[in-house]
């Protein structure tokens, strides 16, 4: 993110009454808020998002259903009865009512907007000191993940997808897979190796692509442990179908003996956990 | 054979019709718009069968888990070629192509479009830019698969290489140059063939959105042509635009791409939009509601949606995210408006159900959720979550399908009569449209829930243990219906062509000028043309007792009795002033003073110089 | 005339507004290129059409009183038929062909759509007698 665009960022995070409002919203919404099949987000931003997604699709429904009811009444009320030829009123203008309709949406989708910055800066704000920054690599097909640990040593994890010729006898667990500790940032810094990839987690309702010549850089602060399917989103050639991995989130002291372990494991591919859990 | 045109004044006798070329002659030769109107139509029709199989075969394929009913790299074929089609050749040239080439000139009172042998030349551009792109099949390395939209790098000659992808690019190259010139074409023919007294603000919503169309082209395509060119250029002369390793920018490709994509998806429903108030209108026996408000609205959704092109590209980290996210919000203002006026011109009507009718509010009820999971994703977190997905996959289907294809074919059905002077089935079409109705919401609604529970889209296989697999049998299911749907409708063309029914001239009641002359109307469209005292010059003339009722009766609107407007402009007009005519007031005898003669060098009236 | 120059115009002074702003905010250069390009595309036609509106009477599709017999006479010469575009079609479709593979078919393109471009000027001159 270019400098002026967080410093604009910032100045729309201190529009605090807004800030009440939405979590006066929260709050009403508590824990249990619906988000009709979308994931209620495994980390810390993904909850944001999924708040914002359930507030959006609840607002969504009740237009629609409005502007459906509205249009199932003039079906079924204005339809021409049998043997019944008269003309109508040919009325054409109503300049109060079209200068209302004009503004009300015009209303709502500001309401929206603030509510979607509020969120959008959350999501991309990225801590000055994350637990852990891990790189990311797309590639054709399938992903590199590096940890830098205290020692300047870096540990890859990387995997293959299951058609690509050099996975040959690698069974569906060669996908790889991300380590986080649960309850700390986490710094991710996304790179591609070819071409557009997209690092979409589900579980974290989050994906961003691994565009070549840009480096992204954003943070998961996971809530939950847990083994979550993820999967590269972004069309990228033959085997997009099968650049999955997953994310293994636990608690930070098991991460640090993990990471610890993985040490003195260098140039091992470390241990593979199936995809999905039990 | 060069034909001089003169507009009739009043009723004139048919001239014995001129014997021309028929059959495959006349389909190569003919520079007249509705014979080229009714190619385009009838060979985006086929091309919409095409992309459709091809749509049936991807849902089959995604029925089941780790289905091998085609390898993935056919799937990816498919999909591209899928998506190709239907946007590239068969929404766009049908509206354009088809629809507005036949109706424009009849609405405008217009004996063609302006450059008859250009608008031929878009139709050949077409065709053949159509069959090169699905040659692409038969290469050694199949046809394009790198989706519809092309991506660099992914698109270079590295990672796609081979004739298909290449004959994908010159494909789009000459289709481009076709809508550009149906753009130009269109504009001229507006700006310059309209009938006397018909004014920009008396035209028909349907030809006013075709003009904000044609000028979206104008603005759009040429990007797209630029950009191809320059792909062309990486892929064989060694350039490196797109290229990281030499210098490029992989993500200018999507700029300039989606500069011209977001405004396509306008150029493919905006002429929908049109035809289907007019059909609403018609249906309602009532005229447009916010007739002045609606053309604000169209103008609007082409202005913002040229500068909304970076919400496709809120995932690639690099651009201002809060800009295009509220110019994509504004969109929903113009889109409300239009919703309004749609549901206000059925209120208090008196509508009847007919086959086009049931189509236009099918469009409604189904455009109307595409556009409410749309501001969800102009959200940039919500897109965050959601890009990629099948949530996307529904959403643009409910918007392109809710349009192109239920707006289509209500439009299709209610302009058949005037194409072949034929009527269509109503009850075949009520199935048809049953069908695809249910079918719809039957293959997206659970396209919507795969999204959500995060199933990207363009993937051959997913894992069985996803939890996938049953919306995606339902989600088959529902396309297998609209499969059905199209084949009824299929049926029912058939049986038109095989048992006519003759629909007279003005079947359905309709306002607009296409409806003053025969169906299918004579070489050069007209023999006689109603006065044209507002935007409704048909309805005027058969129910002059039922003009619009305005609030403010506008300066311009014609009420004023004439006489009184040839004292205030003792220019040449006045010698025909005793001509003149209330609003809808009618004079079939036509005006009592000398004709002109045919071809009257002296004509001053077009303005052209 | 007047109507359309003002549509061109105000759809081109937007996407001039637009272009600014987006400069300003976003500093990035291909999509200020684009809107500043299509701020064009509404300036100039626009304009012209404005100009032109001022220097000449209304036309009859101008004039909301207009009556039919104003616009009575000769509206141009529309030809009926002509090979030339289809001709004129094929050759562009080799010369894209050739651009894929390559070959030959680049010059038999190019000559038949000179000839074709020949044709069509040829076929004006007869049939113009506007
Ligand atoms: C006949 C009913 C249709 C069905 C069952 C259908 C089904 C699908 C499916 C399942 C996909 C996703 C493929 C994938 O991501 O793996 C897709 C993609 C697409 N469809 Fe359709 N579709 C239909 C009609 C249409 C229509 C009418 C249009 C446009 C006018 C359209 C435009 C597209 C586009 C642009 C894509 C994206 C292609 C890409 O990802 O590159 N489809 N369709
Ligand atoms: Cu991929
Ligand atoms: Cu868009």
């Amino acid at each position: 993110m270019p400098p002026r665009r967080r410093a604009h960022a910032k100045a729309f995070g201190r529009r605090g009454p807004i800030l009440v409002l939405v979590g006066l919203a929260l709050a009403a919404g508590g824990c249990t808020y619906p988000t009709f099949g979308a994931s209620h987000g495994a980390d810390v931003q993904g909850q944001e998002i999924g708040k914002l997604y359930s507030g959006m699709f609840m607002a969504g429904l009740v237009v629609a259903a409005i502007v459906w009811g509205l249009i199932a009444w003039s079906v079924f009320r204005y339809r021409r009865k049998k043997h019944d030829n008269s003309i109508p009123r040919q009325f054409q203008e109503h300049i109060p009512l079209e200068i209302t309709y004009t503004i009300l949406p015009l209303v709502i989708v500001i309401i929206i907007f603030a509510f979607t910055v509020i969120t959008e800066n959350e999501v991309d704000a990225v801590s000055k000191r994350p637990a852990q920054t891990v790189d990311v690599t797309g590639y054709q097909w399938g992903w590199i993940f590096s940890y830098q640990n205290a020692n300047g040593l870096t540990l890859r994890t990387q995997g293959a997808v299951r058609s690509f010729p050099a996975a040959k006898g690698y069974t569906a667990d060669v996908y790889p897979q991300l380590v986080l500790p649960e309850g700390r940032p986490t710094k991710i810094v996304l790179r591609s190796a070819d071409v557009v990839h997209e690092f979409y987690v589900h579980a974290f309702n989050f994906g961003r692509f691994a565009q070549p010549g840009v480096t992204n850089v954003f943070e998961f602060t996971p809530v939950q442990t847990g083994v979550f399917p993820a999967q590269c989103s972004e069309y990228c050639g033959l085997y997009h179908s099968e650049m999955l991995f997953s994310v293994r989130v636990v608690a930070y002291p098991r991460y640090e003996s993990w990471l610890r372990y993985q040490e003195h494991h260098l140039n091992q591919i470390p241990k593979h956990y199936p995809l999905t859990q039990r | 054979m060069t034909t001089l045109v003169t507009r009739p004044e009043a009723v004139v006798e048919p001239p014995e019709e001129a014997h021309g070329p028929s059959g495959l002659v006349k389909w190569i030769t003919s520079t007249d718009h509705k014979v080229i109107g009714r190619s385009y139509t009838i060979t985006a029709f086929l091309f919409f069968l095409v992309a459709g199989s091809m749509a049936i075969i991807i849902r089959t394929q995604l029925a089941s888990p780790d289905n091998t009913i085609v390898s993935q790299h056919v799937y990816n074929e498919l999909f591209t070629m899928h998506g190709s089609v239907m946007l590239y050749l068969f929404a766009g040239p049908f509206a354009f192509g088809g629809l507005a080439n036949f109706i424009v000139p009849l609405q405008i009172g217009a004996p063609d479009m302006a450059f008859p042998r250009l608008n031929a030349l878009s139709y050949w551009l077409y065709l053949s830019g159509g069959i090169i792109m699905l040659l692409g099949f038969v290469t050694t390395s199949g046809a394009a698969d790198f989706g519809w939209v092309a991506y660099a790098p992914l698109s270079n000659s590295i990672n796609t290489p081979g004739a298909g992808p290449d004959m994908w690019i010159v494909a789009l190259v000459l289709t481009g140059f076709s809508a550009i010139f149906t753009g130009v074409n269109i504009c001229a023919t507006v700006f310059y063939l309209r009938a006397p007294g018909l004014t920009m603000f008396r035209m028909s919503i349907f030809t006013w959105n075709m003009l904000v169309t044609a000028i979206l082209i104008l603005i759009a395509f040429p990007v797209l042509t630029a950009a191809l060119v320059m792909l062309w250029c990486d892929r064989h002369i060694g350039s490196h635009i797109f290229t990281v390793a030499g210098g490029g920018v992989p993500v200018l490709w999507q700029n300039l791409f989606w500069f011209f994509g977001h405004p396509e998806v306008y150029i493919l429903a905006l002429p929908y939009f049109g035809a289907v108030t007019d059909v609403l209108a018609v249906f309602s026996r009532k005229p447009v509601f916010g007739y002045k408000g609606m053309i604000f609205a169209t103008i609007a959704i082409a202005a913002l949606s040229t500068s909304v092109w970076a919400h496709h590209m809120f995932t690639t980290g690099t651009v201002l995210l809060p800009f295009f996210s509220i110019m994509s919000y504004l969109i929903a203002v113009p889109t409300g408006i239009k919703f309004f006026n749609w549901i206000g011109t059925m209120w208090r009507g008196s509508i009847t159900f007919n086959t086009p009718m049931l189509f236009a509010v099918g469009f409604l009820v189904v455009f109307l959720f595409g556009g409410v999971t749309g501001i969800f994703l102009a959200s940039p977190p919500v897109d965050f979550a959601m890009h990629d997905t099948y949530f996307v996959v529904a959403h643009f289907h409910e918007v392109l399908f809710g349009t192109v294809v239920f707006g289509g074919f209500s439009a299709l059905t209610y302009w058949y009569p005037k194409y072949t002077g034929r009527m269509l089935n109503d009850f075949l079409g009520k199935i048809s449209f049953w069908l695809m109705f249910i079918g719809f919401w039957v293959t997206f609604v659970p396209q919507y829930l795969l999204g959500e529970a995060g199933m990207p889209r363009r993937i051959a296989e997913y894992l069985p243990n996803m939890g996938w697999t049953t919306l995606n049998r339902v989600s088959t299911a529902g396309a297998y219906m609209l499969f059905l749907s199209v084949a009824v409708m299929l049926v029912n063309f058939v049986e038109a062509w095989r048992r006519p029914i003759p629909a007279g001239d003005n079947p359905w009641d309709a306002h607009t000028l296409e409806w003053a002359t025969s169906s299918p109307p004579p070489h050069h469209n007209f023999y006689w043309i109603p006065p044209i005292r507002s935007e409704r010059p048909v309805w005027d003339h058969y129910h002059p007792e039922h003009p619009v009722e305005r609030e403010h009766p506008p300066r311009t609107g014609g009420d004023e009795v004439a006489a009184a407007r040839s004292t205030a402009r003792p220019d040449s007009r006045a010698q025909f002033g005793s001509a003149a005519t209330a609003r809808g007031s009618v004079n079939p005898e036509g005006p009592s003073h000398e004709p002109r003669a045919a071809g009257d060098p002296g004509d001053d009236h077009e303005g052209q110089s | 005339m007047k109507a359309e120059g003002t549509v061109l115009l105000v759809i081109g002074a937007f996407f001039g507004v637009v272009a600014i702003v987006y400069w300003f905010w976003s500093g990035e250069t291909s999509g200020t290129a684009m809107l500043t390009g299509a701020f064009l595309l509404g300036l100039l036609p626009g304009s012209y059409y404005l100009w032109w509106s001022r220097r000449m009477r209304p036309r009859p599709e101008d004039d909301p009183h207009a009556e039919r017999e104003e616009g009575a006479g000769v509206v141009g010469a529309f030809p009926s038929s002509s090979i030339w575009p289809f001709v004129l079609g094929l050759s562009a479709a080799s010369v894209g062909l050739a651009l894929v593979f390559g070959s030959w078919t680049a010059i038999v393109g190019f000559v038949v759509a000179a000839a074709a471009v020949i044709g069509v000027i040829r076929e004006s001159r007869r049939g113009g007698v506007v």
